[in-house]
Parts: structure tokens; C-alpha cells; sequence
């Protein structure tokens, strides 16, 4: 049934009795084409993609717990593309297009709000370092501008702008297109549409080893379900890809990290956009509820854990209550965790990997939301062509080896 | 003023010490000790609230923190507004301004109820299926109505003028609540001689036996033996802590806790010197869980009008704060407690129409009490409904498996559906809970930290559980922490009557469930219904259950609601409760001040700042700073009149014609010795350091193990064990762990050692054409003759009586001195170079002349010219490569594939072709003067300044290729059209260096 | 926040320390007979387990000692700490002191 604003009328009259399921719950079945690990916004994407552009339809999305709950449904929901390299200028932008389309595309409300991305300058450096930006993306038809401290506090009236903060505001760099959606509804969004397209999303479904046939190619999976057949394996598995690569002895240039976030209580409107800075590491939105949504860097150690140390959020804190000082008084109502995988460079890996019919796509640290459906848009590609789309052509296992690496943190100290 | 309402004697307010207080605008009378929520009820005030998405009228249901609907703002002037205060913590004191939130244009009227109309609309994640058409109308036109909708108070709108402190303490023992049995415990520790923190976060230790009224403990009146063990508890104060309005909110890994102290909020006229709020962060090395339990609504048709609370809630008030919060109360339980909430009202004077029972029997003794004190009792009895619109005006009670429903008459309704053990701390300690199937509550097992819980949160139901488990609680965690086993102790308990029950889910009753409003959730308002839906849409998991209905993830965080969305999703999916699953606990237990959280870090105290020993010169000079990591730089010293052009074109002039001074003392020093010292030098460093003679500098290329520049910086021989090395300022941490890191774990047998000296040594760099004459005069013991040290050579002696090394070398292109002197010499010794300058006429110039100079000169900074991505060749820099050295760190990297291709981008110089045209750092350059979006740059501009020496503007660049394209005309695209740019040699000054060999 | 045993001084917090990534990945003698992918190995690869991580830490604002630590990462339960260059301890052993 179309979700409509007629739907639900219609739907009201009989007290909303007649809403079927967004999604099927099936049972595995013996095999498929192929079959994605990891059922958060990437993998579900990947399989909605694969579906629709690539007519593959008999696969399977796995997932451990329950779709969209890991970083999809744990993170703070910025999307922008004013990155510094033109691959990841060329990936993020890719993403951003489409989530201008992606409510009706989906036909689901994923809320998707470009209310603006700012990210502050406090030091030469910084200006010189977003400026660089800027005139990268304007290059690449992207855009970015760059206001003085005044356009700032113009853009977000609560911002502290005065010259004798610990660390002043020298100016930012500002992407109006830039955004937030509501993470839920993009993971149910696509496995909806997916289930849909006969896609089988099985939940409560922890792969537990990875089999390969006689040439080393991959045959199948081993599940707490039992073992599915298949020839083409997609992992998107966030902070567990070096586990689930592991299945298959496929080391990994990853680490796992802990990131925090916490909300606010809900209050009446304040903040009409994102502001992001680096510099002194906080970033903050507000949502559709009122909830001040705030985030900053990861903590210092690999972990699994899903939680992490005080210490880092009562740091985000008080950079938070630096740049927005009327804030001082609210208070924080949830604090969370998820688990990051990172690369040296900081950039993704989407790509093929030394087994064949292993495809992974991973490595998006802290910053994999805002990429969505970009990532799992080339993804599919990826998988059902065996060759990667353009896009992606460069985010490859292979560059650790050449040493072409896509460096977006060394570049600009910019946590994503 | 109406006292009517208030009890005859009892409760623990001070009747002899009235106060008053306003809401929404009206002035009230109260008592000290009464807080916001008793002291509307004595007032007659149960409408405290409206509800988050339906804007319904809402009193408050509890007595305490886990209060879902009675939110308010208080006002304390001058940006002191805190919105989402839950009144039943709002303690009164006079003079106390509160306000209702979330309603227009007033709470008992407010056009926001328009929402409650189109509920059938409204039902959970109605938003995920419409407002999608047309496109641009989501951002544009529902979401601003949306957001206006949504969120509860209003935040401050100017700074919080108030302060937070932050306090870190170790204990042996932390009891978390003060109830009977957390007060057993921290009895029982402390007498072992343990040290104990004890925290509650009422304003009163004592928990329930605040509201005890009938209990004796060891033989005296239960508030009596709370009493006496308060005081005996206070004459250990020097081992026991007692900290009351104190949440325990986290309990993160390896029995670390953090806890929220409220100090000032209580208080008309708190000293100022006071923080409002005190951060706790606690180690302990054993923690006793006994935060009690919470009772739980029942979720009936129309169950959240004002009028309608938790049976023990109304007890409380009554006994507690002697407040009646009705005149005709009808009881809706199906646990035994809520009878002696019946005995203790009728006794303060309240009329019980009747006690409806779900359970078919309640024989128990407090049945049985209730039926002897005349209480009308029906069993197996269901309450359905309630009438009313601001007050609740009736309740509807139906005989379970009929029809048939009565309407009885009241403005009160009382319900208890039982008590939900507080298992939050203990889950986020990670133990792992289990399913108490006989009690039907999640209770604690097995235990992840040294902790154990005690009393009502691990599902114990009478007191003298409460006592017994607290008294070897404590015991035990004393034992742990390494103190002898105290004496078993037991408590006496009287008085009080056994208390058994609960029911989980939605009352049964003949409406249609579909359309009515049993609410679950009070302040998201989510009904059963909304639950039934998610669970029918596909959402199986209790995640996506609460994530789609949003029950749960209120400000109260599903204190009272969580069981009973649990109890109806599980009974919807046709599943047990324990096979459906708990949601996570997340801290904070309850909302925790952002201000708290910062505690001091803020203004200058934000981070430390770092100061030279000559910032106070350059300050009274009126040099402008910029930050640099946490330092302050003098950025530029700008004369009357002059702006940052002006000031750096003068300084950079006055330093090439004459001299000028430099602070260099944050640039990271490090002294690496030993006898492998010169071999670990070679190891680090892309140079050769083995031949470089004692007294001789060199300008030193640190690469990461990536192989490409992390650091450099001129490095002095100052013995033949001895070096004295200089990094840039913001990576002389870095620097420093990067040696350690190799010395300690892959070089250890290297005899070296490494000691920072950043800020043992103060810096003046003496530049320009009288460098020499500057200092001559001062210097004593060095030959300061070019022939007797040369360019880059090093020097011992004294400057002014003044120990010092004296580094000839040169950041500008012109004759140059590096004086290091120690750092408490740095501001004399300056003041006296700057007199000898002042007769030659030079200048004290900042960070920005001295990037002019360098950049004429083409000498690279770390981090400007390079990003992490830029290898030696790149920057032409392969001389400063030993060639015969087999290993530096770095080394193996730069003949990876991509580190050796052609088309990697080099530094280089650009002259724009209209010579005034200063191009703007970071800009890009293009082979085509307007490139088409989508065009891929050569490289970008690193540094850009107008030369004053010479009199045009000067560039550096990474351009692809760009050594071969010397001589090329490039673009730089800019918003308003390309700049026209000529590749040249990274260097515009005095190419030859011969003015630095003089 | 982690309550970190340093071998060198005891038990401090975390943030005293400094987290300098995995333990036992030893920089080969000679790098330039190393291949570029056994060098990309050492370089970026890591097992990242979920389960015990042999890690090493700085005590950088204490005894600025580098140390190796036993870390369960589902946990953060520390096992033990170690000196740099002592061997690794015995993983059973281990897990039996923990009693596990």
C-alpha cells in the first residue's frame, strides 16, 4: 500500500487496521544470487539498488540484530559533500543528489532537511584549510561558501561570535545544501522497498563463517540459521568488518572505535542548521522533535563496546556550550554509542577484494551516513557488474598497497 | 489560600514557615519542604502540563524523577531559565517562578488541542507516510510547522551566568539511594571503616521511609531510626559522605561513576560563590545498587487526565508533604500496595469510592486491612475509562469478562500496576538482567563490575528485605575493598504488611481498542494502540517498536511506560516478554545540565592557554595574537593606524633593510643524547647526521612511516652526544611521542635519551642586516665573526651574563641569530636585545612578516605547504635525503607506486601576471582560465602575500608536474573570473643566499 | 573512562594515557626487502578483533613509558599490562587468572 496523505485518511477510517507489514519476515532460503551482510542503511540500500537497477531480486540481506540498528540508526544524521578530494567530492555529491529524491523515490518520508552544514573556523589555519575547500568544490560544481564571522551568527543566531572566546570564530565554511534525514526511516525506507522487490531481509541471522569453494571463490555463508548458498557476498558490516572479513581470511586496513552521542530534551526551535567544528571538537543539530543533537570525535581505543568514557562527552559538552553559551542550562537526555570502522585515510573502501565473489564496502568511520545512498548506489553496481562504477573506482583495498590513498584527515583535520 | 487540602499534621514540610510562589503568573502559599507538585496540589492545581504531541491536559502521576507529564520552565531572571524541570523535584522556596510549557495561548486553553482532534491521523509514524509531495514542500512547509509543534520548554535565550564545579573522588564504597536498604549498606561499610559515598537524589535521605508512617525498625518509628542512622552515619564524616540531591546518572566501565549534585537550585538567595550543580566523577571500588523501584501505571482508556496519578504518588504527598491530592479517590490496582495508599488517604481524610482490583482475589493482609478500615473493595474488576476534561471527573470500572460498565464519581484516580524494579544502573554497568517469571519483572543477574543490588530494584518487595540485603551488602563490599568482615547485622521490622502483585499491558476492556486512547507512553503519547500498529507494520524487534512509536524515548526515558510497551508488543507478536527483549539503558538515569557536564572548562579556562616569557612585552606593545595549538603568537604589531597589510609590510621592509626581533619560543625544542645519539638522528631524520661537525646546524625533514613530511626544523650539534633539535610549534608533542615511540619499542638498544625543552628555552630571533651589530655587544665569549661562525653553526656563551645557546640560521633569507636563552632570562634578555635594536632602528615583527619573509625565500611550513599527502621530492627536497643511509623512518614508503609517479604534484612558485593581484590561499589551479564544472585542479595555492621587498605579489603552489611547467601561464579560477598565473622557481629573493653568508 | 594498570606505576586513568594502536606489529629489520604489500601489511593492516586485542598504550602524562596491554574489546576489561618488548604473555593463562 502507498504511503499518501489519502492512505492515511483512508486508513484512519478504519483505525489503521489495514496497514500490512513495511516488511516481510522470511526464512532463509537454500540460496540466492547473492546475499549482503548487514542490514543498516548501506546494505539495505545495496539490496534495494541491486533489485531495481541491476534486476537481481533473489537475494538476501543478513543481519545479526535487528535492520538499522547500528550506526544507521546510532549516529547524528549530517549529510554534505564539500569534502576536499574530487574522488570524495565525487562519491558525497553522488549521495547528496540522491537523497534530494530519495523520499519519493522510496515512497517513504526519510525526512532528508537541507538546513545547511556550517563548519567553523577558529585559526589561520582553519581558514586556510576551508578555503581550500571551498574553491575545490566550486571547481567541482559543489557548493560552499565561505562567510565572515557576522554571516555566521546571521545563519545561526545563537552562535557566540565575540572576539574573546578561548578560541574565536574567525569565520565558516558554509554548504547549504548540506543536511540532515531521519536515520530510521532511510533503513526502513529500503528494506520496505526492497522486500518490495522480493528481496528477503532476514533479521536475527548472524553470519558465522564464510565458505569457498575449490578455486578459493565464495560459495556460501554459515548462519545461526543455518548455511544459505551463494557465489556473490557483500559485506557491509561497519564496525564488524575485520570479523566478518576475517571469515574469509581477508585481513583488513580497519580499525574499530567507539563514537558517542547524546541528545538534548526536546525544546522549541533554536538551531536552524548544522554547525560542525573541528578545531574544538563538537558538532550539533536540532531535530524535527527539539532534541539538540550533538556529537563529537571518537574515543581513543578499538572497542566493541558500544559505549565509551565520560570524559568524552563531558568534553563535546563544554566545547558545545562555548559556541552556543544559552545552551548551558539544558540537559543531556541520552548518551549512546556505536562502533566506527576507520582507515588510515579516513576514506571508505567500496570495491572487490583478493577473494573472488567477496565484495566489501567499509571503512566509513565517522562519517558513513551522509552517504547512504551513494555508497550502496555504487555498491550494487560493484557486485553486479564485478567491476567497480566509477564512483568508487578509486576507493579500493588496493590503494594501502600503492599508497594512492584518499587522505580527507590528514588534508584538513576535518572529522566528518 | 486554601488549606483545605492539606493533611491535619502529618509530612515532613514546615507548616511554621509559609512561602509563596507563582505559576503561570498566579501567586500561591506553601511551605517550606513542599516542592512544586505539592505544593499546586494543596493549592487545588492538578492541570501542570500538556502533552508532547496531542497537547492533552496533563497532571502530574508520580512523586518523583520518573515524572513523565508535570514539566515546567522556572525562571530564576538574567538567563537563569530551565525549561523541563519535572515539578515533582522543583523544590519550593519563595519567591519560586514557574511557568507551563507547550501550550498556546494558555495551558487550561490551549489551540494546540487541535492535535487531539486529529489523532485518528496521528497515530505513530503517520509522518514516514505522507508530507512527502511535492518535493521541496518537506523542508519548506511541514517541517517549520512541525518543528514550531514539536519540543517541550524554551531555551535561555541569553548566556547562563551561572557556574559548575567538577570534582573527582575515590571511594571504596558508593551506595547509590538512600532508602532503607541503601542506608543499611552504607551503615554496615562504614562501620567497617570503609570509605562510603552515599547519594540520593531527593533533597532528604531517606527514600521511602520518608513516607513511612506506620513501620517500626529495631523497635522505633521508622523515620526514627532513619533519623538516628542519618546522625550516625554524619559522625563518621570523616570516612562517609552523605551527598542528598545527588543523581548517580552513569556507571561506565571499570566501576566508574558519575554523579550530579544539584547545590544551589533549592535555594531564594544562594550564595554566589556557590556552583549551581557539581559534577562527581567517583572510581569506586565497590558499588551498592538500591535505587529502589517504580511504580507502574495502568494503561486504561483516557488515562491521563489531570486527577489521575500512581497510587503510591498520592500516598506520598499525603504523608510526605501532607497534602490530600483529592477529596473522592477511586483505586485502580492490581497490586497489593496500593491498598495501604488507600488506608493512608482515607486516614489524612480523602473519601475511597472504591478499590477496583484487575486480580480476581486479593486476600492478602493488606486486602484485608483495607476491607477492615471499611474500604469498599471490588475484585476482578477493571477500570475502563475516566470522564473529565482539565480534572477528571469520574472513572469508569466494568466487571472483567462483562459488558457492563458504571461510571463512579471522583476527582481522583489512583493506579498501581505494580513496581518495576530501577535495573537502569546495574544494566549499564553491563550485568546482564534476567526475567523474574514468578514476579514478572526484569530483575539483576549476573553481575559484569564489582557491584550488587540491594532491595526493591532487585525485586525484594518488603522492607525488611530492604534492611537485611542492605546490611550485607555493605558488609560485603566493605570485605572486597579489603577491610575486616563486620558483624552480621539483622533488622527488627514491625508494622508494615506484606505487599504482592502487578499486572503488565493493557487493562482488558469492551471499547473498541482501535479507538480509544490507553496511554502508554504519557508525554510522547503513545497509546497501546500505537504499539499494536508498529508490531502489525513489521516492526518485530522492541527497538523498532519504540524507535516507530517513539514510547519510551521522552525526557523520563520509559520509567513508568517501558514494562507495559513491552508487555503489549510481546502479547501483539504472540511472544514471552523475556524472548522480546529489554530496549537499552542508557545513561543519563535522568537529564543531566550540559553546564554540569562542563563543569570550569569554559572561557579561559576552556583549554590552557600557553604564553612565551616575552607575551607580556609584545602585549604592552599592542601586538595582535593569533592562537597556534594553545599558544598565543604575537601575530603582527601594528602601529597607530595601521591594519595587518600596513603593520607586515612595514615589519617585513624594516627587517631587510635593517633587523628585526622574532619570538621563537614556541617552536618545540627536544635535547637528544647519548652516545647513539647520532644514529638515532639518522634513523629519525631523512638527513645524515653522523658527519655533521660539533657547532653545525642543520635543517632537519622528519617524515611519518608513510614517507610523507611530518615535521621539520633546524637541528644543532651542540657535543658529539648532544643535539639540540627544533620542531615546528603545533608538533612538538608529536614529534617528541613519534621519537619515543621508535626509541622505546623498536629501537631499544639505541643509548639515547629524550627530554622536551620547549619551554626550558626562550627564542629571540635577531634577523636582518644588523643581526650581528645588534647583539654584539651583549654577547660574551662567542666570536661572532662570519668567518668564525658561519650560516648555520651554533654557539655557547652567555648573552648579558646569561647562559646561551646561539644558533646563527635564518627563517627570513637575511643574516640571522637564533638566541636561546633559559626561559626565566626570556623577557630581560629581549628587552635588553630590543634596546640595542631600537639604536639601529629595527622592528619587532609577528607570525604574519615572518610568513611574508620566508615564503619570499621559498623555505616550506610544515602544514601550510604540505597536508600530510606531500613527500620530499615533491617539495624539492631531495637534498636533504642521505642517499647512503640504508634506513630512516619513512624511507621504505617512498618508492611505493605512488609515491614515485610523474605526475605528482611539486611546489612551486607563481607570479600572477597582473603583479598586485594577491591570489587567495587554497585557490585552485586549472590549465584553463574558465574550466568547466567538474574539471580536475593541478594543485592549489599553499601561501600567498603582496611583497613589499619586491614590490608584487608571490605565491607558492603544488602543481602537478609542476617543475616542468616553470615558465607556464596557469589559471586560478575565482568566483568572478580566472587569474592569469606564470609557474616560476619556489623562491623570489636573493636566490643566490648571499645574504645570509655575511 | 578506563582505569588503566601501567606496568610502570599502577593503576591511573585514562586520561593520563595516550592509546598508540596494536601491539606486537614489528617494523622489519630491513625495510627495503620488504615487498609493498608485507609493507602496506605493517603499515595499515590490523586483526581489530572483537575479543582480546594485544595493544599498546603511552603513559604520556606520567611515566611517558609505551607499554602493552590485554584488552578484551567487547568488554574493555583489561587482562594485563607488560613493558614494551617483553614477550607476549600466554593467552590461556590469561584467560584462567581471569576466570574465564
Amino acid at each position: 500500500m502507498r504511503f499518501s496523505v489519502f492512505n492515511l485518511a483512508r486508513q484512519a477510517l478504519s483505525a489503521h487496521r489495514n496497514w500490512p507489514e513495511q516488511w516481510r519476515s522470511p526464512e532463509p532460503k537454500n540460496a540466492y544470487d547473492a546475499i549482503i551482510i548487514g542490514a543498516g542503511g548501506h546494505g539495505l540500500g545495496t539490496a534495494y539498488y541491486l533489485a531495481k537497477e541491476h534486476g537481481m531480486r533473489n537475494i538476501a540481506v543478513l543481519e545479526k540484530g535487528w535492520l538499522g540498528g547500528g550506526n544507521t540508526g546510532r549516529n547524528t544524521t549530517i549529510i554534505r559533500s564539500n569534502y576536499l578530494w574530487e574522488e570524495s567530492q565525487g562519491l558525497y555529491e553522488h549521495a547528496v543528489k540522491l537523497w534530494e529524491n530519495l523520499s519519493q523515490e522510496l515512497n517513504y518520508n526519510v525526512m532528508y532537511s537541507a538546513r545547511g552544514v556550517m563548519m567553523l573556523a577558529h585559526t589561520i589555519h582553519d581558514i586556510q584549510v576551508f578555503k581550500r575547500h571551498v574553491h575545490a568544490n566550486r571547481l567541482q560544481g559543489i557548493d560552499n561558501e565561505w562567510l565572515t564571522p557576522e554571516q555566521a551568527k546571521e545563519f545561526c543566531p545563537i552562535l557566540n561570535i565575540a572576539p574573546n572566546m578561548r578560541y574565536p570564530i574567525l569565520g565558516a565554511a558554509l554548504q547549504r545544501r548540506g543536511g540532515v534525514a531521519r536515520h530510521d526511516a532511510v533503513a526502513w525506507g529500503y528494506a520496505r522497498a526492497a522486500s518490495a522487490m522480493g528481496v528477503d531481509i532476514i533479521q536475527n541471522c548472524e553470519v558465522t563463517g564464510i565458505r569457498r569453494d575449490a578455486n578459493g571463490a565464495v560459495s556460501g555463508v554459515e548462519t545461526t540459521r543455518g548455511l544459505i548458498g551463494t557465489k556473490k557476498i557483500g559485506v557491509v558490516a561497519a564496525g564488524h568488518t575485520s570479523v566478518v572479513m576475517g571469515m574469509a581470511d581477508v585481513r583488513m586496513p580497519l580499525e574499530s572505535y567507539p563514537l558517542q552521542a547524546l541528545v538534548s530534551e526536546p525544546i522549541k526551535p533554536i538551531m536552524p542548521c548544522v554547525v560542525m567544528s573541528n578545531t574544538i571538537h563538537a558538532y550539533m543539530s536540532q531535530s524535527d522533535k527539539g532534541e539538540l543533537v550533538i556529537g563529537a570525535g571518537t574515543d581513543a581505543y578499538t572497542s566493541y563496546s558500544q559505549t565509551g568514557g565520560l570524559h568524552i562527552t563531558t568534553h563535546t559538552l563544554d566545547a558545545i556550550c562555548e559556541l552556543f553559551p544559552n545552551v548551558r542550562r539544558l540537559r543531556m537526555l541520552r548518551n549512546w554509542g556505536g562502533i566506527v570502522d576507520v582507515t588510515p585515510d579516513r576514506s571508505p573502501i567500496i570495491g572487490k577484494t583478493p577473494v573472488k565473489g567477496l565484495y566489501v564496502n567499509c571503512g566509513w568511520g565517522t562519517g558513513g551516513f551522509k552517504a547512504t545512498p551513494g555508497s550502496a548506489n555504487v555498491f550494487a553496481h560493484t557486485i553486479a557488474k564485478d567491476e567497480p562504477h566509477p564512483i568508487n573506482a578509486a576507493f579500493t583495498l588496493d590503494r594501502f598497497r600503492t599508497g594512492r590513498l584518499i587522505d580527507e584527515a590528514a588534508a584538513a583535520a576535518v572529522a566528518h | 489560600m486554601s488549606l483545605s487540602l492539606r493533611t491535619a499534621k502529618s509530612g515532613r514540610i514546615n507548616r511554621k514557615k509559609p512561602l509563596s510562589f507563582r505559576f503561570d503568573g498566579q501567586l500561591y502559599r506553601a511551605f517550606e519542604g513542599d516542592t512544586l507538585a505539592s505544593g499546586l496540589l494543596a493549592n487545588g492545581v492538578h492541570l501542570m502540563g500538556r502533552s508532547f504531541k496531542y497537547h492533552r491536559p496533563r497532571g502530574l502521576i508520580s512523586a518523583g524523577s520518573e515524572e513523565p507529564n508535570a514539566l515546567v520552565g522556572v525562571d530564576r531572571g538574567n538567563g537563569r531559565y530551565t525549561p523541563n524541570l519535572r515539578a515533582t523535584q522543583v523544590e519550593l522556596h519563595d519567591g519560586l517562578i514557574a511557568e507551563s510549557q507547550n501550550s498556546w495561548p494558555s495551558l487550561a486553553y490551549d489551540v494546540g488541542e487541535i492535535n487531539n482532534l486529529l489523532s485518528p491521523l496521528f497515530v505513530a509514524g503517520f509522518y514516514y507516510k505522507t508530507f512527502m509531495q511535492p518535493k521541496q514542500a518537506w523542508k519548506n512547509v511541514y517541517e517549520p510547522v512541525i518543528r514550531r509543534a514539536a519540543g517541550l520548554g524554551k531555551a535561555a535565550t541569553a548566556a547562563d551566568p551561572d557556574h559548575y564545579a567538577s570534582r573527582f573522588a575515590h571511594c571504596d564504597v558508593l551506595v547509590i539511594g538512600a532508602g532503607p536498604a541503601g542506608l543499611a549498606a552504607a551503615l554496615a561499610a562504614a562501620e567497617s571503616g570503609a570509605r562510603v559515598i552515599l547519594c540520593d537524589e531527593q533533597n532528604e535521605l531517606g527514600g521511602s521511609l520518608l513516607a513511612e508512617l506506620h513501620a517500626t525498625i529495631d523497635g522505633v518509628p521508622a523515620q526514627t531510626w532513619l533519623e538516628q542512622t542519618l546522625a550516625a552515619l554524619v559522625a563518621k564524616s570523616d570516612t562517609v559522605t552523605l551527598l542528598p540531591r545527588t543523581q548517580c546518572f552513569g556507571y561506565f566501565a571499570q566501576n566508574f561513576l558519575g554523579l550530579a549534585e544539584r547545590v544551589t537550585d533549592h535555594l531564594a538567595q544562594p550564595d554566589p560563590r556557590l556552583p549551581r550543580e557539581r559534577l562527581w566523577q567517583v572510581r569506586a571500588k565497590e558499588v551498592v545498587i538500591a535505587t529502589g523501584a517504580h511504580e507502574r501505571p495502568l494503561v486504561f482508556p483516557d488515562n491521563d487526565r489531570p486527577g489521575i496519578m500512581l497510587a503510591d504518588a498520592a500516598r506520598i504527598f499525603a504523608n510526605r508533604y501532607g497534602v490530600r491530592a483529592g477529596g473522592r479517590a477511586v483505586i485502580a490496582t492490581a497490586h497489593d500496595s496500593a491498598y495501604q495508599a488507600a488506608i493512608d488517604l482515607k486516614a489524612a481524610g480523602v473519601t475511597i469510592a472504591m478499590i477496583a482490583d484487575l486480580r480476581k482475589e486479593a486476600n492478602g493482609p493488606l486486602p484485608m486491612a483495607a476491607r477492615a478500615a471499611g474500604i469498599h473493595v471490588e475484585t476482578g474488576t477493571a477500570i475502563t475509562g475516566s470522564k473529565g476534561r482539565l480534572r477528571v471527573k469520574a472513572a469508569l470500572v466494568g466487571k472483567i469478562g462483562t459488558d457492563g460498565e458504571e461510571s463512579v464519581p471522583c476527582d481522583l484516580i489512583l493506579m498501581c500496576g505494580g513496581w518495576t524494579p530501577s535495573v537502569h544502573l546495574f544494566s549499564q554497568s553491563r550485568g546482564k538482567l534476567v526475567f523474574d517469571e514468578a514476579k514478572q519483572v526484569f530483575v539483576p543477574g549476573h553481575s559484569a563490575q564489582q557491584e550488587r543490588s540491594v532491595g526493591a530494584c532487585k525485586g525484594s518487595e518488603t522492607l525488611i528485605e530492604a534492611l537485611n540485603e542492605g546490611f550485607a551488602a555493605g558488609r560485603d563490599a566493605a570485605e572486597k575493598a579489603g577491610f575486616a568482615k563486620g558483624k552480621a547485622r539483622k533488622a527488627k521490622v514491625s508494622g508494615v504488611i506484606e505487599a504482592h502483585g502487578g499486572f503488565l499491558g493493557a487493562v482488558p476492556h469492551g471499547h473498541d481498542v482501535n479507538r480509544v486512547k490507553a496511554f502508554v507512553d504519557f508525554q510522547n503519547d503513545v497509546t497501546a494502540k500505537d504499539i499494536k500498529l508498529a508490531t502489525r507494520e513489521g516492526m518485530h524487534s522492541i527497538e523498532h517498536v519504540k524507535r516507530y512509536t517513539t514510547t519510551g524515548m521522552a525526557t523520563d526515558q520509559g520509567k513508568t511506560s517501558n514494562m507495559n510497551a513491552l508487555a503489549i508488543a510481546a502479547e501483539a507478536l504472540g511472544k514471552a516478554i523475556p524472548a522480546v527483549g529489554l530496549t537499552t539503558f542508557r545513561q543519563p538515569y535522568t537529564p543531566i545540565t550540559f553546564g554540569t557536564m562542563a563543569g570550569h572548562s569554559r572561557g579561559d579556562l576552556f583549554d590552557p592557554v600557553r604564553r612565551t616569557p616575552m607575551h607580556g612585552w609584545a602585549k604592552a606593545q599592542g601586538a595582535k595574537f593569533e592562537d597556534v595549538g594553545l599558544w598565543k603568537r604575537a601575530h603582527y604589531f601594528p602601529k597607530a593606524g595601521e591594519d595587518l597589510h600596513a603593520a607586515v609590510a612595514r615589519e617585513c621592509r624594516i627587517v631587510r633593510e635593517t633587523a628585526g626581533l622574532f619570538d621563537a619560543s614556541t617552536l618545540g625544542k627536544i635535547e637528544v643524547v647519548g652516545p647513539d645519539a647520532a644514529e638515532f638522528m639518522n634513523r629519525l631524520y631523512t638527513n645524515p647526521w653522523s658527519k655533521l661537525e660539533v657547532g653545525r646546524c642543520r635543517y632537519g625533514l622528519m617524515l611519518n612511516e608513510a614517507g610523507f613530511v611530518m615535521d621539520d626544523g633546524v637541528v644543532g650539534r651542540i657535543s658529539a652526544n648532544r643535539f639540540h633539535v627544533t620542531t615546528t610549534t603545533g608538533g612538538a608533542a608529536r614529534v617528541l611521542n613519534h621519537m619515543e615511540d621508535y626509541l622505546q619499542t623498536e629501537f631499544p638498544e639505541l643509548k639515547v635519551a629524550l627530554t622536551s625543552t620547549t619551554e626550558q628555552w626562550a627564542v629571540i630571533a635577531v634577523q636582518g642586516p644588523q643581526a650581528r651589530a645588534i647583539i654584539a655587544t651583549l654577547v660574551e665569549g662567542i666570536d661572532l665573526a662570519n668567518e668564525a661562525m658561519p650560516h648555520m653553526s651554533v654557539r655557547e656563551g652567555k648573552i648579558c651574563g646569561v647562559p646561551t645557546r646561539l644558533f646563527r640560521m635564518s627563517f627570513t633569507g637575511e643574516l640571522g641569530f637564533e638566541v636561546n636563552v633559559p626561559a626565566d632570562y626570556g623577557q630581560a634578555i629581549w628587552e635588553a636585545i630590543w634596546a640595542e635594536g631600537e639604536k639601529h632602528g629595527a622592528v619587532a615583527y609577528g607570525t604574519e612578516a615572518m610568513h611574508v619573509l620566508r615564503a619570499e625565500k621559498g623555505y616550506i611550513i610544515v602544514g601550510q605547504e604540505t597536508d600530510g599527502t606531500v613527500t620530499p621530492h615533491d617539495l624539492g627536497l631531495d637534498w636533504a635525503i642521505g642517499k647512503a643511509k640504508p634506513d630512516f623512518v619513512g624511507k621504505r614508503s617512498l618508492t611505493r607506486v605512488d609515491l614515485v609517479k610523474p605526475d605528482r604534484q611539486q611546489l612551486v612558485g607563481l607570479l600572477t601576471v597582473d603583479s598586485q593581484i594577491v591570489l587567495e590561499e587554497g585557490a585552485q589551479v586549472t590549465l584553463a582560465a574558465n574550466p568547466p564544472p567538474g574539471t580536475s585542479a593541478l594543485g592549489h595555492v599553499t601561501s600567498a602575500y603582496h611583497s613589499a621587498t619586491l614590490g608584487h605579489s608571490i605565491a607558492l603552489a603544488m602543481v602537478a608536474s609542476g617543475r616542468a611547467r616553470i615558465g607556464e601561464v596557469l589559471h586560478v579560477p575565482m568566483p568572478n573570473g580566472a587569474i592569469a598565473v606564470r609557474v616560476c622557481e619556489p623562491i623570489f629573493y636573493d636566490k643566490d643566499g648571499s645574504r645570509l653568508n655575511v | 573512562m578506563l582505569l588503566i594498570p601501567c606496568p610502570h606505576c599502577g593503576p591511573r586513568p585514562e586520561i593520563e594515557f595516550r592509546y598508540a594502536g596494536e601491539a606486537h606489529v614489528a617494523r622489519a629489520a630491513d625495510p627495503g626487502a620488504v615487498n609493498d604489500q608485507d609493507w602496506a601489511e605493517y603499515l595499515y593492516f590490523r586483526s581489530n578483533p572483537k575479543g582480546i586485542h594485544f595493544e599498546r598504550w603511552r603513559h604520556v602524562s606520567g611515566c611517558a613509558r609505551f607499554f602493552n596491554c590485554v584488552r578484551d574489546t567487547v568488554s574493555d576489561k583489561i587482562l594485563t599490562t607488560y613493558p614494551a618488548g617483553e614477550k607476549k604473555p600466554d593467552l590461556g593463562t590469561l584467560m584462567k587468572e581471569a576466570g574465564r
